[in-house]
């Protein structure tokens, strides 16, 4: 069949790509981090150093926080969007989704504009606010970019919906409040769980924003970059990164199986 | 062209025997149409001839003195009118119709030439610039047609071509496919599992079941002098008389039917249409149910074989439920069919 | 629209959100434009500072689009045919390949980079090299490519419409030049838009594979926020905001069409 052999040559380009720069550099990357004096115990280093631990634990903290606010914001103004026509709708809609694929760096520097020493806030308020290079910066910068992911998703799961469910309860005489919580909350969760999924996994993977903030705090990807480039202990680096890959691939495929389509974009 | 096919099987890599050893004749110019219920292998068959599917081992596909078994489809020169008419969405009425001229590098005036004429026996000047999308549902089933017989294909596959319809529509394209499909004067094979669209529009009927062709034949031999039960059930829904065969008579449980000497040992069918109403009739039986069709009547009658026997009645009148009646069958309208060991279902 | 006390919870919510997004943005802007953003725009404005971002980094901005161009290129190149296999090869393996490449989506630029960096560092012409940049990019930009177009193709009727071009007489690749790639255009056109915006705001993998005398316009604005004063920055950001927020917004639009046919 000469029209398989077509097909097999259409898909050949991605495959000799994707083995040179993708399956290749993957294995290199697993292969490095074995290659210190630990061997393969350098992954048990990684839960027996106390720096490595917390920054484990800070990232997952605070991406587990920016996950759940950004879940919150969004479903309220995703809802209210959704369900309302106003003007103004419009602009609000591209408001709230035109961040969408702002890099991290970018993002970190509206922070500083915010809360950073010559920030708004520092200026207008009379106590003197900075925020910007500490937790909270961080936070705020992640929720930045987490939010107009979360929103496009919630409401294209909300067109969704089947209207008709919501008119019979409100036939059956159920309040608004009882038709959020029975009827549409349900009926978005597994594009919630989607959403909040690909937002932990992308605040846990961010660098730009850590880096243009230039934070004392400890996340994953900045210790990564600091293994590799100060001190230059490259195996560390490769494991760190091999746990922080697996981590959230594994997040998404599991999050993936509640629900299909999401929207991924930057970081 | 003639179209040959000799032992063509179809064994789908998951085991289903989709078409068992079939071998078929089309005459040029005829009009053969394949009939048999959903699944029993007529698609399988139709995209064997275009060359879309592989026939097993054995197989061979031949057009006029060519054996194409081995042809790639796009060498064959088929034009195929698909179930859901696959146009390309990409085009307009015009470029979907000159599409098999164009990948055929059909130099520009001719290319034109010729699609104005096909757009003409099919009726569709009107539409030639408009995008496919903007079509109704005949309309596409002629573009359909439209672009299959442009490129003057050898054989013509038409893969039931009017089931995408719906019924009113459906029956009034049925003579109008017809028509176009005279006018081509190419050999063609029609797929339909609508008895009425196969007497309506085939030179010759194939009848499948189950991936076994049954009968092939004129569309009146079929109706009169089917080959087996499934056929005489197929076309035309003959109803089974079981009863016990005399000499010259059948004993049914509603009286005796005379019926020829020769018919010998066999099972006796009847069909509606040729079951009368009559006051002297040999047979009787208690009317059940009485329904109106527009025409005729369709009575259902009881205690004159074991299940209900319909019989269309064309009268201005019918008589009540629960009324007695007495029926005529004249011996010319029965069919016989060698005995099967079994009644057939 | 009718006022009641949740909607006016949910409004002030949608409001606050959308003046956390908007105000720093609107900032940066201003900021770019004022003589003086410490004295505000009482200062006076001015394009003396993008001015000098044009003197200062006119060559990352050109790199960035360079990348964008060629990035664009190999992923229509690579991503539509292998789109176009994958939806004609409904098997395992190409759930399992597209779910490979894929990888990009889930895992982290920085591990990727590491990856790339620790396999062919040691390689001197290429490391230095635009094309060790645009590797990264393509590796980051060619799932949604392909993912985009792969949507489109499984909408439609594709095998019905491949059979109906090759009784016709085309062959594969008349067929696929024909009637595959035009009827993909919506998801080809979301996907290229995608690669684009990606690739120009790429950051994460080119932090990592770029070199000193190779600076896209996201490294240049780490640099600029690093070490110049505000205004230019910001003027800087002003210029990125330009180039990004049209091919957003074009983007946003082609993926709604898309997405209209795969429904
Ligand atoms: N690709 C396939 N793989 C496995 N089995 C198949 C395949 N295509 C068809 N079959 C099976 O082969 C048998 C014949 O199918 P075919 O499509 O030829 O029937 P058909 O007579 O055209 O039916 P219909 O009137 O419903 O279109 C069916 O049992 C079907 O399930
Ligand atoms: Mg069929």
């Amino acid at each position: 069949m000469t029209n398989r052999i077509f097909v097999a040559l259409c898909l050949l380009p991605l495959a000799v790509f994707s083995m040179a720069f993708l399956a290749l550099p993957i294995v290199r990357l697993v292969q490095a981090s074995g290659e210190s004096a630990e061997g393969w115990g350098i992954y048990l280093q990684i839960l027996q150093t106390p720096r490595y631990l917390q920054t484990l634990l800070q990232t997952v903290l605070v991406s587990f926080a920016v996950a759940l606010t950004a879940l919150a914001i969004s479903t309220t103004a995703g809802l209210f969007l959704a369900r309302n026509r106003f003007p103004g709708r419009g602009a609000l809609l591209s408001i709230l989704t035109l961040p969408l694929a702002f890099p991290g760096v970018v993002i970190g520097f509206l922070i500083i504009l915010l809360g950073g020493r010559q920030g708004l806030f520092n200026t207008l308020l009379p106590g003197h606010v900075v925020f910007a290079y500490s937790l909270t910066g961080l936070f705020l910068g992640y929720l930045y970019f987490s939010i107009p992911r979360v929103l496009l998703t919630v409401m294209a799961a909300t067109e969704k919906l089947d209207p008709s469910l919501e008119e019979a309860a409100r036939t059956l005489g159920a309040s608004p409040w009882r038709i959020v919580v029975d009827v549409i909350l349900p009926g978005l969760a597994p594009s919630l769980v989607a959403a909040g999924a690909i937002a932990f996994a992308t605040a846990m993977g961010a660098f730009g924003t850590a880096f243009t903030l230039a934070t004392d705090i400890d996340v994953l990807p900045m210790v990564i970059y600091t293994e590799f480039t100060l001190s230059a202990n490259i195996a560390m680096a490769s494991a760190l990164s091999v746990v922080l890959g697996l981590a959230t691939w594994i997040l998404l495929l599991v999050a993936r199986s509640f629900a299909g389509t999401t929207v991924a974009a930057g970081g | 062209m003639t179209l040959t096919i000799t032992n063509a099987s179809k064994t789908y890599p998951d085991g289903t025997r989709a078409l068992r050893p079939t071998s078929l004749t089309v005459g040029p110019g005829e009009i053969l149409s394949l009939l048999g219920p959903s699944g029993c292998g007529k698609t399988t068959l139709l995209r064997i001839i275009a060359g879309l599917e592989r026939p097993d081992p054995g197989s061979e596909v031949r057009f006029g003195d060519e054996d194409v078994t081995r042809l790639a489809v796009e060498r064959r020169n088929v034009g195929m009118v698909f179930q859901s008419y696959a146009l390309f969405p990409n085009m307009s009425v015009c470029a979907n119709i000159g599409y098999g001229l164009k990948v055929r590098k059909v130099p520009a005036a001719e290319l034109t030439r010729r699609v104005d004429e096909v757009l003409a026996l099919c009726r569709l000047e009107d539409h030639a610039e408009r995008p496919v999308t903007a079509l109704s549902g005949g309309q596409r089933q002629r573009v359909a047609l439209a672009r299959a017989v442009a490129p003057r294909p050898r054989i013509l596959l038409l893969d039931e071509p009017l089931s995408a319809l719906d019924a009113a529509l459906r029956d009034s394209l049925r003579d109008e496919l017809a028509a176009m499909l005279r006018q081509f004067d190419i050999t063609a094979v029609f797929v339909t599992h609508d008895q009425s669209e196969a007497l309506a529009i085939a030179d010759r009927i194939a009848v499948m079941s189950d991936g076994v062709m049954q009968q092939i034949g004129k569309p009146e031999e079929l109706y009169r002098s089917p080959a087996s039960a499934f056929v005489a059930r197929f076309i035309g829904n003959a109803m089974p008389l079981p009863g016990r065969m005399e000499p010259g008579r059948l004993v049914l449980k509603g009286g005796v039917l005379p019926v020829p000497e020769a018919a010998g040992r066999s099972d006796v069918y009847v069909r509606a249409e040729d079951i009368h109403l009559d006051e002297d009739g040999p047979l009787q039986g208690t009317l059940e149910t009485v329904s109106f069709s527009g025409g005729h009547y369709r009575l259902g009658i009881r205690d004159v074989v074991e299940d209900t026997l319909f019989a269309t009645h064309p009268g201005r009148q019918a008589p009540a439920p629960g009324d007695r009646v007495r029926l005529r069958i004249s011996p010319d309208d029965l069919v016989f069919l060698p005995q099967s060991g079994h009644m057939p279902e | 629209m009718h006022m009641t006390m949740p909607r006016v919870l949910q409004l002030a919510v949608t409001l606050l959100t959308a003046a956390f997004l908007i105000v720093p943005a609107i900032q940066s802007v201003l900021a770019g434009l004022t003589v003086n953003y410490f004295r505000g725009i009482s200062s006076g404005l001015t394009l003396k500072w993008l001015g000098q971002v044009w003197e200062l980094y006119a060559g990352s901005i050109a790199l960035s689009m360079w990348l964008a161009v060629t990035c664009l290129a190999v992923t229509l190149v690579i991503g539509v045919p292998a789109a176009y296999a994958l939806a004609k090869s409904p098997g395992r393996m190409s759930r399992v390949l597209e779910e490979f490449i894929s990888l990009p989506l889930a895992v982290p630029g920085l591990a990727l980079a590491l990856a790339l960096l620790q396999l062919y560092g040691s390689m001197q012409g290429f490391r230095t090299s635009w094309l060790f940049i645009l590797v990264g990019h393509v590796l980051y930009t060619l799932p949604f490519m392909v993912r985009s177009v792969l949507a489109v193709l499984m909408a439609m009727d594709l095998r019905s419409l491949e059979e109906s071009a090759a009784t016709l007489g085309a062959s594969s690749w008349t067929r696929f030049r024909t009637v595959v790639v035009p009827n993909a255009m919506p998801g080809i056109l979301a996907g290229a838009l995608t690669v684009v915006t990606l690739s120009i705001g790429e950051f994460n993998l080119t932090w990592m594979l770029h070199t000193p005398y190779l600076k896209t316009l996201p490294v240049g604005l780490a640099d600029s926020y690093a070490s110049m004063r505000l205004e230019i920055a910001s003027a800087y950001t002003l210029v990125f905001f330009v180039m990004i927020v049209p091919l957003l917004m074009a983007m946003q639009w082609a993926t709604d069409r898309a997405q209209r046919i795969t429904r």
